[in-house]
């Protein structure tokens, strides 16, 4: 079984420490865990400190599987891009980074089933530049799972999407999670998304982290007032459910 | 949604599939284009003959009067090569120069790289200045690509400091190109009234001065580099994702910026100091390419590589038939030719082209 653990993980940039000591015990395979904190807080370079395409202190241990340059995959935040690609084209160029001119059955037909369960496979020869938000995020979505990787850190994946797909997606993930043994973490803003998809939630706050276990204990009204500073109450809806109902914002 | 049974039985593997097909016979029919250009500007010149004369004199040079090889094979065919091998090189460079930067205007005459051979070149031909100390009868192509490398370089080091971002990179370029033109124009004032006319002979850029030594020069120099760029066709593609996107796939975005501009620097360099200013066709070169074949560096490198080709080859024949018996220089010739083409391509374009 693989299994990640993070240990006293740390970045600067240049002489400011935006991330200290974040330290995680067995990730397990197949968990989605939630990584939450208000904006600027460090969750992107906690992203990609795990994903070594920062330096820094600590060690990012990944046991129980081979680890290649793949095994830990990062889906940043949709920045839009300009290029004169298809989306087909962009997805390829994921899957064939490091390797030969020459593109196989298999690895298209891989494409064709990623695009077909993101639903996205009519926009499959539409350039980049002609896509709104929501699709964008689809596609680096697909971007990132053409690589099949161990660990898949995503950076707010669905900011962009309505909600249909927000549901959509995040059942996928989680599915995709458990049939292939995939670690996930995803930044999220929705709580009530973390209540529902995510088993661990870590809370990073001022680039230290703040909180971390299991989601239900971790998401409390103590923590929505010291972190998101708001004041806010976790009921149960009538199917047994927890969700989050924000009163108001708290002012110091 | 209307949509015919056939349609839908169509996998993105099949459209993928006649997609890359459609971009190979694409290229296969501008390399004849190209083929075809190069074959009717050495049939052209202020020396009347047949395209018949001319096959024989390429076919078996031994056989035919003295003349007509010399003018095929020294004189003509240095020139019609030369095209292709400045053409390609400037295409290229222009090519790689918008990829890493990820600037529709990037190209060697924009980021100053021309103007500062200008500069150098006027340096030799005004003030007889030899950067390069030793070989004088070399003096002004010599002067032309040391400024052109300083240039290149300066861009290429701006690039490599911390939180200098690729627009402020792009703006450096064009106050280079300022600050060269300034220079010059002062030597120009400066100048003599011979010395003044071979300045702007030469800014004007020429392929007249094309011998065999450079074009076997300048060939050398794409040889080398285009396959070093074959080599990171998917990376360097996905550098057009944003730097986020491309590090996340694992690509060392720093180290293939720098290398790229490294030797982006050499080939932009060389051909101008060899043959002036041409500053056209490494900015449309790639677009063209760009719109014909898309911006997976597997089609566009190749496509950038022709594009240019046979954009100065088609501009060398047009700078011979305009005015008959003379020939005019190519550097005035390119944007005449190239913009209304350029332009038939924008606004036929349905597609995004940047």
């Amino acid at each position: 079984m693989v299994t990640l653990t993070l240990n006293g993980l740390g970045a600067s940039y240049g002489r400011v420490k935006v991330l200290s000591d974040v330290s995680i015990d067995e990730l397990k395979a197949g968990s989605v865990t939630a990584i939450i904190g208000p904006n600027a807080a460090g969750k992107s370079t906690l992203f990609k400190r795990i994903a070594s395409l920062i330096k820094g202190t600590g060690l990012v241990e990944l046991s129980g599987s081979e680890s290649g340059p793949r095994s830990i995959c990062y889906m940043p935040q949709d920045t839009g891009a300009n290029a004169v690609l298809s989306v087909y084209e962009s997805v390829l160029l994921s899957a064939k980074q490091g390797s030969s001119w020459r593109v196989a059955d298999e690895e298209l037909t891989e494409i064709d089933r990623i695009l077909k369960a993101l639903r996205i496979d009519d926009l499959a020869f539409r350039g980049l530049g002609e896509l709104s938000g929501g699709q964008r995020q689809l596609v680096s979505l697909a971007q990132a799972l053409i690589r099949n990787p161990k660990v898949l850190l995503m950076d707010e994946p669905t900011s962009a999407l309505d909600l249909h797909r927000q549901v959509e997606v995040l059942n996928f993930i989680s599915q995709t999670a458990k049939r292939d043994g995939m670690i996930v973490l995803i930044a999220l803003h929705d709580l009530s998304h973390a209540l529902h998809y995510c088993e661990n939630t870590i809370v990073i706050n001022g680039g230290v982290m703040a909180a971390s276990g299991d989601t239900a204990s971790v998401i409390t009204r103590e923590m929505l007032r010291d972190i998101y500073r708001i004041d806010a109450r976790i009921e149960h809806c009538s199917r047994g459910k927890p969700m989050v109902i924000v009163d108001g914002a708290l002012h110091d | 949604m209307a949509v015919s049974a056939a349609e839908t039985t169509v996998t993105g593997r099949e459209q993928y599939r006649a997609l890359a097909f459609r971009r190979i016979v694409i290229l296969v029919l501008l390399t004849v284009a190209l083929c075809f250009s190069i074959a009717l500007d050495m049939a052209l010149g202020p020396a009347n003959y047949s395209l018949s004369e001319v096959l024989s004199a390429l076919a078996d040079p031994a056989g035919v009067a003295a003349q007509l090889r010399v003018i095929i094979w020294d004189i003509r065919m240095p020139i019609a090569l030369m095209a292709v091998t400045v053409g390609a090189s400037l295409s290229v460079a222009g090519a790689q120069m918008q990829t890493i930067l990820s600037n529709p205007l990037a190209s060697p005459f924009t980021l100053g790289i021309s103007a500062a051979a200008s500069f150098g070149a006027a340096l030799a031909l005004v003030g007889g200045v030899a950067l390069f100390p030793g070989a004088i009868q070399y003096m002004v192509p010599l002067n032309a690509f040391l400024m052109a490398m300083a240039a290149a370089l300066f861009v290429h080091f701006a690039s490599t400091m911390r939180g200098v971002s690729v627009e402020t990179i792009v703006l450096l370029g064009i106050a280079l190109v300022f600050t060269f033109n300034a220079a010059l124009s002062l030597l120009e004032y400066l100048a003599s009234e011979q010395a003044l006319a071979a300045v702007v002979f030469w800014t004007m850029g020429s392929l007249t001065k094309a011998t065999w030594p450079k074009v076997w020069f300048t060939a050398g120099v794409l040889v080398v580099t285009v396959p070093l760029f074959m080599k990171d066709a998917w990376a360097l593609t996905a550098l057009r994702l944003g730097d986020d996107k491309a590090a996340s796939m694992g690509i060392n975005v720093r180290r293939l910026r720098l290398q790229t501009m490294m030797i982006v620097s050499l080939l932009a360099a060389i051909p101008v100091s060899f043959v002036g200013t041409i500053g056209f066709v490494g900015l449309v070169g790639p677009h063209i390419a760009r719109m014909v074949v898309g911006e997976d560096q597997r089609f566009f490198l190749p496509g950038a590589v022709i594009c240019g080709a046979l954009l100065l080859s088609v501009t060398s024949v047009v700078s011979k038939m305009l005015i008959p018996g003379a020939i005019l220089p190519i550097g005035v010739i390119t944007a005449l030719v190239g913009v209304p083409f350029f332009f038939v391509l924008i606004f036929s374009n349905r597609r995004r082209a940047w």
